[in-house]
């Protein structure tokens, strides 16, 4: 059974379509990371999963339970960590979870156990007894992220829980929520950092404009646009138009500002030396090359860039 | 989890309860200023104006119950506030997630309103008797004065909280609930309803603010209130029944639209 799965999950708002008919599983115990630009319905499709929407169109399940039927039953299973950290500042680390308990159904003096344990094991037992207010951005987030799992969810719903985090900070999340996958949870996350998907996700659908415009594992989706990419640096603009043309089929990158191509290869010498001798037969247009492994951000651009080239495969 | 339960919604609203009120405590400078700023007030009306008001030197009797709905609704924009910053600060989106309804979360807010303005009156009874304010009034008359008044207050955190539902920003809610604070200027809490110009004293007739406080001081005085506590009643009967509808209509449509 899927952790998650959505069938042509459509949703407007004033009538402007927002999500166009996404169809996403998340096996149970695996992590699926939504990319895409902003405004692209990622936080909608993430507000659905956890019942905080109801779609407008096509169905979702969670858990094996339906978002909008078995409402009760899919929140039990799920736990959310939004956009924005919802903690109290005023409170202390243990009572900001103290209460996520009491409200989750612990009692009293279990509320209190659970708290100073996940307060341990999320590194952030030496500011338990501290205001929140006094904490730092990234100690914040571990805390959100606390509150979210204060009872072990089946599904963890998480939207761009690394945003605005330094990089220390950022890795300490992470790692948070790779022992949360390893206890048996299952993970959608949003991001719009495609390092954060490809450390955590076994699978990315890449979200543009309310439609799934690609999905793989990373490896898959660099591999779908040239796992290794041959960039060239033009002399002119001749040059740089003469050489696109020669080996047009190959191109999966073009920027005419800055005068580069980028080709897809793989690493062998002999096809990076074939596609120099097309892009440049009498060695005078080109000024330099470079071999260079596909990022997802390539592969972000590639898919979700509208007003440029159209990626080829 | 053998220590796990479902939680009623009566638990959660008591947990819910008391984040609000901890929540108050752990904001001082607000709190002094709530529970300070009708003292003054009425220290200003009695030692100030009071004299000329009222040259017997009784002016303290009739002006506390018209002190004691200032503290209220001052303190309006505290509960809010309150509400809009955890509607638009993931607060609610956290509580909806692990099925914590709207009124569980709307009675966490209200309910320490009740207990703030409970503080403030307190103090506020202290100090007037502290001044020279005496009641002949018995059990009943006192308790008669506290029900009526809890009732307004519990209508007015009530409407209050509807306002935090409807405001974009807590900014905006402070503003929207700004006006409420005036209320009781315009009514029979300072001055007789007599002594103002006619229009002013048709608006400071009919408006609830002086039902209430006629009521109370009524009560207090140990004076007929019949038809002014009916009024009262149904005047807040009818905000409260009001808000309620408005609330539960608010935080549908706030909580079903897309992330501003």
């Amino acid at each position: 059974m899927s952790a998650i799965h959505i069938r042509g999950l459509g949703k407007a708002f004033d009538g402007r379509p927002v999500l166009r008919g996404i169809d996403l599983d998340v096996p149970d115990g695996g992590v699926l990371a939504l990319l895409g630009p902003n405004g692209a319905g990622k936080t909608t499709t993430v507000r659905i999963v956890a019942t905080l929407l109801e779609p407008d169109t096509g169905t979702v399940e969670v858990a094996g339970e339906n978002v909008v039927r078995e409402r009760a039953a899919v929140r039990r299973a799920l736990a959310l960590t939004g956009q924005d950290v919802a903690v109290d500042t005023v409170l202390t680390g243990h009572e900001n979870l103290a209460l996520v308990a009491a409200l989750r159904g612990l009692r009293r003096r279990a509320s209190r156990r659970r708290a100073a344990e996940l307060l341990e094991h999320f590194d952030l037992a030496d500011a338990a007894d501290r205001r929140v207010g006094t904490w730092s951005g990234g100690m914040r987030r571990r805390l959100d992220l606390a509150a979210a799992v204060v009872v072990q969810p089946r599904v963890l719903v998480l939207d761009e829980p690394t945003t605005g985090l330094d990089p220390r900070s950022r890795q300490a999340v992470w790692s948070a929520v790779r022992e949360l996958v390893l206890a048996g949870t299952s993970v959608l996350l949003t991001t719009q950092y495609l390092e954060e998907a490809d450390r955590l996700a076994d699978d990315v659908a890449v979200l543009d404009d309310g439609r799934v415009v690609a999905r793989g594992t990373p490896a898959e989706l660099k591999a779908r646009i040239g796992d290794t990419r041959l960039e060239l640096e033009l002399r002119d603009a001749d040059a740089f138009a003469r050489a696109r043309d020669a080996v047009a089929a190959r191109v999966v990158g073009a920027d005419e500002g800055s005068l580069t191509l980028a080709l897809a290869t793989d690493d062998s010498p002999a096809s990076i030396r074939a596609l120099l001798d097309l892009a440049d037969p009498a060695g005078d247009r080109l000024v330099r090359f470079g071999v260079r492994t596909a990022t997802l951000d390539d592969v972000f651009l590639a898919v979700t860039a509208h007003a440029k080239e159209p990626a080829r495969v | 989890m053998s220590d796990l339960v479902i939680p009623s919604a009566a638990t959660q609203a008591r947990v819910l309860v008391g984040r609000a009120v901890r929540l108050s405590l752990r904001t001082p400078d607000a709190l002094i200023v709530a529970l300070t700023l009708p003292v003054m007030l009425m220290l200003l009306f009695v030692y100030l104006f009071g004299g000329a008001l009222d040259a017997t030197g009784h002016y303290v009797e009739y002006v506390v119950p018209g002190v004691l709905l200032l503290c209220a609704t001052f303190g309006a924009s505290t509960t809010a506030v309150a509400v809009c910053a955890d509607l638009t600060g993931g607060v609610v989106d956290r509580l909806r997630s692990m099925d914590v309804g709207g009124p569980a979360f709307l009675a966490g807010h209200v309910a320490a309103s009740l207990a703030r303005n409970a503080a403030s009156t307190l103090l506020v009874l202290a100090v007037a008797l502290a001044i020279g304010f005496r009641s002949p009034a018995g059990v009943l008359g006192w308790l008669g004065a506290a029900g009526v008044l809890a009732l307004f207050v519990l209508a007015l955190s009530w409407f209050a909280a509807a306002l935090g539902l409807l405001a974009r920003s807590t900014d905006a809610a402070n503003g929207l609930t700004f006006f409420l604070a005036f209320l009781p200027y315009p009514s029979s809490a300072f001055v007789a309803v007599a002594t103002m110009p006619a229009w002013l004293g048709a608006f400071s007739a009919h408006q609830p603010v002086t039902p209430v406080i006629e009521s109370i001081r009524g009560l207090l005085l140990g004076r007929p209130v019949a038809g002014d506590i009916w009024t009262a009643i149904a005047w807040c009967t009818g905000l409260l029944a009001v808000s309620v509808v408005l609330s539960a209509v608010l935080f549908a449509r706030r909580t079903a639209g897309a992330r501003s």
